[in-house]
């Protein structure tokens, strides 16, 4: 009985993902197929037809409610690449923003995988959820196998410390970690900067209750006014910067691979100011 | 203990465990092509005539005069038990005493290639697993659950052995999870259940392959190329909630909270012969890398994912 509702819940949700996307991009979409074995899932997990089943929902926050714009989606190149982006707002809307945009407006369309907190597998539903979608755990063993296999790689080098930040902090880029660079200089991938802006104000916290956060085993516990699982309809600008490309030793020290990195933070920083100096307004 | 004067003089393969399941599918495959020598403390019911067997447990003195009497070229050791039931210590005793006196039989009478059955499930589930385990990653299985330590014991003694003796080619394979239509293992007991437990909201991706397909790869250990520690997977991967649509089960979604306690009070009390901490297997991710085992031995399982699956009904 459970099985034959979350079918109909599927099929309900497909129905609407089909609804939302014109011709071209239902032509798009189909598109994306990957080598999957008889059950419709590869190796990793990914699901196609569950995916456009969970895309709905997201399609609709992207034109309705985020009503996404992107700039210079078309700088992204074609096989493997890295897209680091930086981190906000409490609820990884961000990546499904990026996530989305990727399917709906770049050419060819690509299913981006991202790489998730190791808590995520240990979470009911969430867990099954991500690994459907094509979320991965982020190990570095993980990073090298996809890229490996030319997929595009969305990562958040400032982890749980941007997406937690609080309302002070807003657009300002913590510490990034150093893994992503050592995995593009092993792999020779580029990496392409990439500026979310708006997805800050959707969840200002105002405090952190780590306590509560020890209890539940989450990273932080965010106080926000609407309540975490509710994000302002903020408006979402995510700028594609030109992509880079890095040489050197991937078993470097770190202070020469921070060099690098402090490269892609600024690529980042310049865009998101820039952003914020552009719009009008946060939630318009 | 029989052996016809024609055979006795080729020199033997001694395969241990051979009465099991995949022990007699093994036999069965290599008997027309190689002089099988069986060692076994259960009797081999069925066994082929030119199988010459052996009813003795390895640890006894006995065992040794399979190696005195015969020239052996090689030994395939599946002699490893897993019965949760059974007490800690005869387990340990059997598994990791047996394996070591089978090795320094192998270094005694010069043998020259060494197969060890070892399992995928060394390196145990976990939620910060990658997807595909090399077989570099570290064997953490015991780490929660201690019932498996000697299973990992036996597969480091296998290892030192690969290196005290790099004369000797020596072969470990970890098969992902065993399913056949006569297999009694956890995995396959627990997909024969109509209404099994599955974790409520996890489904996590499983690797499954046929018996015959680790027979055939055993007998393809042999060959002179393999040596070394090899992940043996079979047709590929797959959402658990799939295999139970395949096999037409119904699972019982359990809040995984709840599920631990209330399994180790049924199995206490004998009401379920699943060892709690295997419920990391439905609820984590163990899967494996078989690229290596591929490349060396071009590996191509010969059965179907979906003829995998539905092995365990017996069909």
């Amino acid at each position: 009985m459970l099985e034959r509702l979350t079918d109909r819940v599927k099929k309900g949700l497909r129905d609407w993902t089909d609804r939302l996307a014109n011709d071209e991009q239902k032509h798009r979409l189909q598109a994306l197929a990957r080598p999957e074995n008889e059950y419709g899932v590869d190796p990793f997990g990914f699901s196609l037809d569950y995916s456009l089943s969970a895309l709905a929902p997201f399609v609709w926050l992207y034109r309705n409610y985020f009503r996404v714009e992107t700039y210079g989606i078309e700088k992204v190149p074609a096989g493997r690449v890295l897209l680091v982006s930086n981190h906000s707002g409490q609820i990884p809307l961000d990546g499904a923003m990026i996530g989305v945009s990727m399917m709906l407006e770049a050419s060819p369309p690509r299913a981006i995988r991202s790489m998730v907190e190791k808590w995520v597998p240990s979470l009911p539903y969430v867990s099954t959820f991500m690994a459907r979608v094509g979320q991965i755990v982020g190990t570095p063993e993980n990073c090298r196998r996809l890229l490996d296999a030319e997929e595009a790689i969305l990562v958040f080098p400032e982890g749980t410390r941007g997406i937690n930040k609080l309302w002070p902090q807003r657009y300002q880029l913590q510490e990034f970690g150093l893994g992503f660079m050592r995995l593009a200089l092993e792999t020779r991938t580029p990496i392409i900067p990439v500026a979310v802006v708006g997805a800050e104000e959707q969840a200002p916290a105002l405090m952190d209750l780590k306590p509560v956060a020890k209890l539940l085993g989450f990273p932080s516990f965010p106080v926000t006014p609407t309540g975490l699982p509710i994000p302002l309809p903020t408006k979402y600008r995510i700028y594609f910067g030109d992509p880079l490309r890095f040489t050197g030793r991937p078993d470097d020290e770190d202070s020469e691979l921070d060099k690098k990195v402090r490269t892609v933070k600024a690529a980042i920083q310049s865009m998101l100011h820039q952003g914020l100096k552009e719009r009008r307004g946060v939630f318009w | 203990m029989s052996a016809t004067s024609s055979s006795a003089t080729r020199p033997a393969v001694v395969v241990t465990g051979i009465s099991g399941n995949l022990g007699r599918t093994l036999a069965k495959l290599l008997h027309k092509h190689e002089r099988i020598i069986g060692i076994d403390r259960r009797p081999f019911v069925g066994r082929p005539k030119d199988v010459e067997m052996y009813e003795l447990d390895l640890r006894k003195k006995k065992a040794e005069d399979v190696f005195r009497k015969n020239e052996v070229k090689a030994v395939i050791h599946m002699g490893i038990m897993h019965d949760p039931r059974m007490s800690e210590e005869e387990h340990h005793s059997f598994n990791v005493v047996g394996t070591t006196r089978l090795l320094e039989y192998c270094a005694k009478y010069g043998v020259k290639k060494v197969v060890v059955l070892s399992s995928a499930n060394v390196y145990g589930p976990s939620p910060d697993n990658s997807n595909f385990l090399t077989e570099d990653a570290p064997l953490m299985a015991a780490s929660r659950f201690s019932g498996v330590r000697d299973l990992i014991e036996v597969d480091m003694l296998a290892h030192s052995f690969f290196w005290k003796h790099p004369h000797i080619e020596t072969v470990i394979l970890r098969p992902v999870h065993i399913v056949g239509p006569t297999i009694k293992n956890a995995p396959s007991n627990y997909l024969r259940l109509r209404r099994p437990w599955v974790m409520a909201g996890f489904d996590p991706m499983v690797q499954l392959i046929h018996v015959e397909d680790v027979a055939r790869a055993m007998v393809a250990a042999l060959r002179p190329e393999p040596k070394g520690v090899y992940n043996v997977v079979g047709p590929g991967e797959v959402p658990l909630s799939s295999v139970m649509r395949e096999l037409g089960n119904t699972p019982i979604p359990v809040p995984h909270p709840i599920a631990r306690p209330l399994l180790r009070t049924l199995f206490k009390y004998r009401l379920a012969n699943f060892p709690p901490p295997e419920l990391d297997h439905i609820q984590f991710l163990c899967a494996v890398d078989g690229s290596r085992w591929v490349t060396d031995v071009s590996w191509k399982p010969r059965n179907s994912m979906r003829d995998t699956i539905r092995s365990v009904l017996g069909e």
